[in-house]
């Protein structure tokens, strides 16, 4: 832990080398997704509604949404851009330290900028609370928080698996961004709206309905939802990780049999 | 220390052919075959071989990045594959063409990072930190950003990176390439002394046999996988140094014989080139003879360039 926020640190000071740079690129991060939510509004101006969810109902799931991206963008950045440090040969120099693979990767890399995406979401995210004007309850507080947590989990998970994907093949990662990226378009929106093959992916392969759906609709009290344990649900996420570990692992045993 | 027994690396490679993307065949590339040797404590061994001989292939196994398809490898009684984590702790390794510092930031803020890294105590960092910034001198760069620095300067900084944990085996992969000859003699310096001062044993890769001859008693020779020399630089000299040149230089236009088991590469009105077969004649034969013929002025004896004895070991061993 102590490492790590020693990497963490050192990842600010790389960063703020480059100080102009830093700010314009936040500002570039603040205003992209925003204007993807101005679209959303103007969707919604038209239709009133979707499937029953109102502008103010999938605003509050995109600022969720795009916090947890925001935040596992900034911190799993190092398996984000992992194909580089494979194509780079440097991988060879982690193995080198005396310090487990995940956490050199991530502490390798941190892209801090994305404070203006984590800025975008907590306004709108503030914004779509006041004025659903929630009944609070702790437990829902912890819902909330469960949702965040959970969001980055899985969206670590993925970066981690498509980043083993570099041990075997370099090119032709950009598909990996249909999961990442396209994963966070299709969660800012509720899941209920997609068709069922959609709806079934998302819940057992990659399981963003626990994030998404589920907990939203605990959390405004949609009928057949009242059950407390929702509540915990978005906590399911976090074990994402793990299956996305192990992958890692049997990766780096393929690199250290091959070198390539 | 180190011990190396039979060897072995294959891999396989992707052969791709002509326009089929579906169809690939595979093709089974031998890096190393049966290499074995031993390394004592406190030797420097120069590593020695040509492009794709299987140099960085032994350096990686031994350092514990790739696994080999069979053989042993015991360094320090661990095997640096099965125990990663704990035989990293015993080396350090450096990379002549890949930085191990954090480009952005001064090199001391990568020093304290790598502190944490090899979970350091304070005490023994500030010891090994202060021991190393004076024997490399390196008290004016701690604080300047890595990108700033002169490759010369840059591979200092990275050996001493490389032995901040104290580790005692150091692997050299090309440390002077690219270097002017001031810095490549600067960097050379330093791994005599931490050599001698630490007690490290250094493993070192190089295309440059000057600094074979300034650094290693000890050479180890490959060639396409396979371990072809293994021994004193000396010894190998004696054996493969199989002529010396001589140039003459004599006061006035006169013609000579050439003594036997010599050759003229090279004549002028005061000035003749010539190569002596170390087999057939030696070297004070050769100058008496030409004392006889001529009024000589000056005589330069010149060792036949290591680099070309390679040449010729390379072509003898058919690498």
């Amino acid at each position: 832990m102590r490492l790590y926020l020693h990497y963490v640190k050192m990842g600010i000071k790389s960063q703020m080398v480059y100080k102009l740079s830093f700010f314009l690129l936040c500002i570039g991060q603040f205003f992209v997704p925003f204007f993807v939510f101005i679209g959303m509004y103007l969707l919604f101006d038209r239709f009133e509604n979707l499937q029953g969810w109102s502008f103010t109902e999938v605003a509050l799931l995109y600022g969720i949404t795009h916090m947890a991206f925001a935040l596992a963008e900034a911190f799993v950045r190092g398996f984000d851009s992992f194909p580089n440090l494979v194509k780079s040969g440097d991988f060879d120099r982690l193995l080198l330290r005396p310090v487990s693979t995940p956490l050199q990767v991530l502490g390798w890399k941190f892209e801090f900028t994305r404070i203006g995406r984590l800025l975008q979401g907590v306004l709108i995210f503030t914004w779509a609370l006041s004025k659903i004007g929630l009944h609070w309850t702790l437990l829902k507080v912890i819902c909330i928080s469960g949702m965040l947590i959970g969001g980055i989990f899985i969206f670590s998970g993925l970066f981690i698996i498509f980043a083993t994907v570099a041990f075997w093949t370099i090119e032709g990662l950009e598909i990996a961004n249909i999961f990442t990226d396209g994963g966070r378009e299709l969660s800012q929106y509720p899941l209920s709206i997609y068709a069922k093959s959609v709806r079934r992916f998302f819940t057992f392969v990659v399981p963003f309905a626990v994030v998404n759906v589920v907990p939203l609709s605990y959390l405004l009290e949609k009928p057949g939802y009242q059950s407390d344990l929702y509540a915990f649900m978005p906590y399911i996420g976090v074990f994402f990780i793990v299956p996305a570990l192990f992958f890692w692992q049997f990766g780096v045993k393929h690199y250290k049999s091959t070198g390539s | 220390m180190i011990e190396i027994e039979n060897l072995s690396k294959a891999f396989r490679v992707a052969k791709r052919k002509n326009g089929s993307l579906l169809r690939r065949e595979h093709e089974t590339v031998h890096a190393l075959t049966d290499v074995s040797f031993k390394v004592n404590s406190g030797e420097i061994v120069g590593y020695i071989g040509p492009n794709g001989a299987g140099k960085s292939t032994t350096i990686k196994i031994m350092s514990g990045i790739l696994v080999p398809s069979s053989g042993k490898c015991q360094i320090l009684g661990l095997t640096p594959w099965k125990s990663r984590i704990k035989h990293v702790q015993n080396i350090g390794v450096v990379f002549g063409q890949r930085t191990q510092l954090w480009w952005d930031v001064p090199v001391l803020d990568s020093f304290n990072l790598l502190k944490d890294i090899y979970k350091m105590s304070p005490t023994s960092y500030k010891r090994s930190l202060d021991e190393l910034v004076s024997t490399l001198s390196l008290e004016s760069l701690l604080h300047v950003p890595v990108r700033q620095l002169s490759l010369g300067q840059r591979m200092r900084c990275e050996i001493a990176a490389a032995l901040l944990h104290e580790p005692k085996i150091l692997f050299l992969d090309e440390p002077t390439i690219g270097l002017d000859a001031v810095s490549k003699i600067a960097v050379r310096q330093t791994i005599k002394k931490i050599n001698q001062e630490r007690g490290v044993t250094v493993i070192l890769t190089t295309h440059d046999m000057s600094d074979i001859e300034a650094l290693a008693d000890r050479i180890l020779l490959i060639g396409k996988g396979q371990k072809l020399y293994d021994g004193a630089l000396d010894t190998l000299k004696a054996q493969y140094l199989k002529e010396k040149r001589i140039a003459v230089d004599f006061d006035e236009a006169s013609d000579f014989l050439c003594p036997e088991g010599t050759t003229l590469i090279q004549k002028s009105n005061e000035r003749a080139l010539l190569t002596i077969d170390l087999s057939k004649t030696s070297v004070p034969v050769v100058i008496h003879q030409l004392t006889n013929q001529l009024m000589i002025k000056d005589i330069t004896v010149e060792n036949q360039a290591i680099e070309e004895m390679i040449v010729a070991l390379y072509k003898e061993m058919a690498i």
